[in-house]
């Protein structure tokens, strides 16, 4: 069944339609996983984030200015990949091509963000070894980066895509979980800046 | 080709995109400047951003990531809430447990 489906895949949309239905289901089930391995996270550090061994606590180490110049740009990345994907549905290469690239240089500001924040705590001496509040700290916000991380490298792959083959069916198939990705990375965010930073400064 | 216009219907367009970010942005300014300037006590604060956080995911989730209701879409939509059930458990649960077990042996 699904090696017919493969052979005659350009020649039938109909089926093809189905089979991107498919991969963006399976593909959403994919996230809803990933949703709980960042819930568990997220426990993690509600049972920890007391726990500073003496050190600092989230008062003392959260620059919000920061956070908020990130939490801008992963906003702002979230509504450009938005016009990525309806310049896609219209089949407009160059539109997709350029949402696409403002959208990797929002993320990259993001990452550039996140990265200072990182690098300016371990040179201060609150990195992750300190205590079991940094440690929860560092592995919650750094596997979302991470998780950004892996996003950006696969706009760039679909930036290729798009750019040498064009916005065959297949193709928006694939931009359209790269959109889920996305957006489900913005939501975790919201959680982070909320849960994390704006309660651990208040 | 009706198809196609069923398909630009689910997917959003310029305007859903735009209320999406427009209500993301409130729902965000509020909070960092709630804390910022410290503008409540600390209860409030904690229920101003429990709440813009909560509606800001219902944004995202409508605006975003487009869940819905219809016959196309109910699969995404009830996946999720599945998924926010087993986190409720996973997160709520645990905290509350281990909380309870922090105090019991404290007092």
């Amino acid at each position: 069944m699904s090696t017919s489906a493969t052979a005659h895949h350009d020649a039938h949309h109909d089926e093809h339609h189905d089979t991107g239905r498919n991969t963006t289901l399976g593909f959403w089930i994919y996230l809803m996983t990933d949703c709980i391995l960042f819930a568990s996270f997220f426990a993690t550090y509600a049972v920890l984030f007391m726990n500073t061994a003496g050190g600092v606590s989230g008062k003392d180490i959260f620059d919000l200015n920061l956070i908020a110049g990130g939490t801008a740009a992963l906003l702002l990345s979230s509504i450009t990949f938005g016009f990525a994907m309806i310049s896609a549905y219209k089949k407009s290469k160059g539109g997709t091509l350029l949402w696409l690239f403002v959208t990797f240089l929002f993320g990259a500001a993001f990452i550039g963000i996140e990265l200072y924040e990182f690098n300016h705590l371990i040179h201060a001496g609150h990195g992750p070894s300190s205590s079991a509040f940094l440690t929860a700290f560092f592995s919650l916000v750094g596997l979302h980066g991470l998780h950004v991380t892996a996003g950006l490298i696969w706009i760039t792959v679909l930036f290729i895509d798009v750019a040498k083959r064009g916005l065959q069916d297949r193709t928006v198939t694939r931009l359209g979980c790269l959109s889920l990705f996305w957006h489900f990375l913005d939501v975790i965010w919201i959680c982070v800046f909320s849960f994390v930073y704006l309660m651990g400064a208040m | 080709m009706s198809q196609h216009d069923h398909d630009a219907h689910s997917h959003g367009s310029v305007g859903s995109y735009v209320i999406g970010f427009v209500l993301s942005v409130i729902l965000t300014v509020i909070p960092f400047w709630a804390v910022m300037t410290s503008a409540f006590d600390r209860a409030t604060l904690f229920a101003v951003i429990v709440v813009t956080a909560v509606v800001q995911i219902f944004v995202h989730l409508k605006y975003f990531l487009h869940l819905n209701f219809t016959k196309e879409g109910k699969i995404d939509t009830l996946s999720f809430i599945f998924t926010a059930i087993v986190i409720v458990m996973v997160v709520a649960l645990s905290v509350w447990i281990i909380y309870e077990s922090v105090l019991m042996m404290m007092y």
